[in-house]
């Protein structure tokens, strides 16, 4: 087969490029992406506040999981669409990834906070302690400091293309972060509990907790990915206002 | 009715996680919106602003140097 008959992988990748069919695109999807994020959310408040049993050991202090453990995974979700994009962005130039890594850092962050403090907010009922440093929570805790300084590198450095590149290799070195937090609670004898959802050998949680825990993960998660498309459309803008800036600080130069 | 409220004995643990479990998320989204919203604003005033040549440049802009 001729190599000219079918795009490429980067000629389908440039597809994808254009910020102008990304506006069109994710401009279309919002309305649905909000109604189903919402949607999720609220049936999935319904079934961990009203329609879900207390645990036999942890009494009502499980539905903090409701909260806690969507949030925790979209902690993680969250830094591993930055560290993905980061990638695409140094290794393709895909002139949207910087922005999507961008983007995704402040909704990763917040997440993460969430999970630190509904954390605190379960450890102390059930463990005795707000905290302790144990190698699950120390690693988040490391997440949640990578997200700040992820942001803060952006903001440091003036000009665009060198904040992008600087701040997609700190993305990426921090990323040996996301397998260190997943495996902690195995590699490490820690306070918190293994993984009762994704294991090899299926969940051990009982069905009637798994189902406010998955509405409330798919309603977290869409909204993630609601917010990530709001805040690369405002990225989008803001490279527009700065370029419209210097065109006329260049016109008015001129005449 | 008060027995839920009570949650089990644990409210002082509960209802915070639900309130921030909340107000979190959306403190959030207001703000992306209100990002949104200012770029937009700005952008119209400033492709109103410009002269034709800019304008050209405001329709198709160029992202080769995008962040």
């Amino acid at each position: 087969m001729s190599p000219m008959t079918r795009p490429s992988a980067s000629q389908r990748l440039q597809a994808f490029a254009n910020p102008a069919r990304f506006m069109t695109l994710s401009g279309r999807l919002l309305a649905p992406l909000w109604l189903v994020s919402l949607g999720f959310l609220v049936v999935g408040l319904y079934f961990a506040l009203f329609a879900s049993p207390p645990d036999y050991q942890q009494g009502e202090t499980v539905r903090i999981m409701y909260v806690h453990v969507p949030s925790a995974w979209l902690a993680m979700f969250g830094y591993s669409v930055m560290a993905m994009a980061s990638a695409v962005a140094l290794i393709f130039r895909h002139p949207l990834a910087d922005l999507c890594a961008k983007s995704a850092a402040p909704i990763g962050a917040a997440f993460t906070f969430l999970a630190l403090v509904t954390g605190a907010l379960w450890g102390k009922p059930m463990w005795g302690a707000w905290w302790v440093w144990d190698a699950r929570l120390t690693s988040v805790l490391i997440l949640f400091f990578l997200y700040l300084g992820y942001m803060a590198l952006w903001t440091a450095i003036e000009e665009p293309t060198r904040a992008a590149r600087a701040a997609a290799v700190l993305a990426l070195v921090g990323a040996i972060n996301v397998p260190i937090i997943r495996y902690s609670v195995v590699w490490w004898n820690t306070l918190h509990q293994p993984a009762s959802v994704f294991r090899m050998d299926g969940p051990t949680i009982a069905p009637e907790m798994l189902l406010p825990l998955a509405l409330m993960a798919l309603g977290f998660t869409f909204l993630f990915v609601t917010l990530l498309l709001v805040r690369m459309r405002a990225e989008i803008l803001r490279h527009r206002v700065r370029q419209l800036r210097l065109a006329l600080a260049a016109s008015g130069a001129e005449g | 009715m008060a027995e839920f409220f009570q949650m089990g004995g644990y409210a002082a643990y509960v209802w915070p996680v639900y309130a921030l479990g909340i107000l979190v998320p959306l403190a959030l989204a207001v703000q992306s919106l209100a990002d949104y919203r200012r770029q937009a604003r700005l952008a119209d005033a400033l492709e109103r602003d410009a002269g034709g040549r800019v304008r050209r440049a405001a329709r198709h802009p160029d992202m080769e140097s995008a962040p």
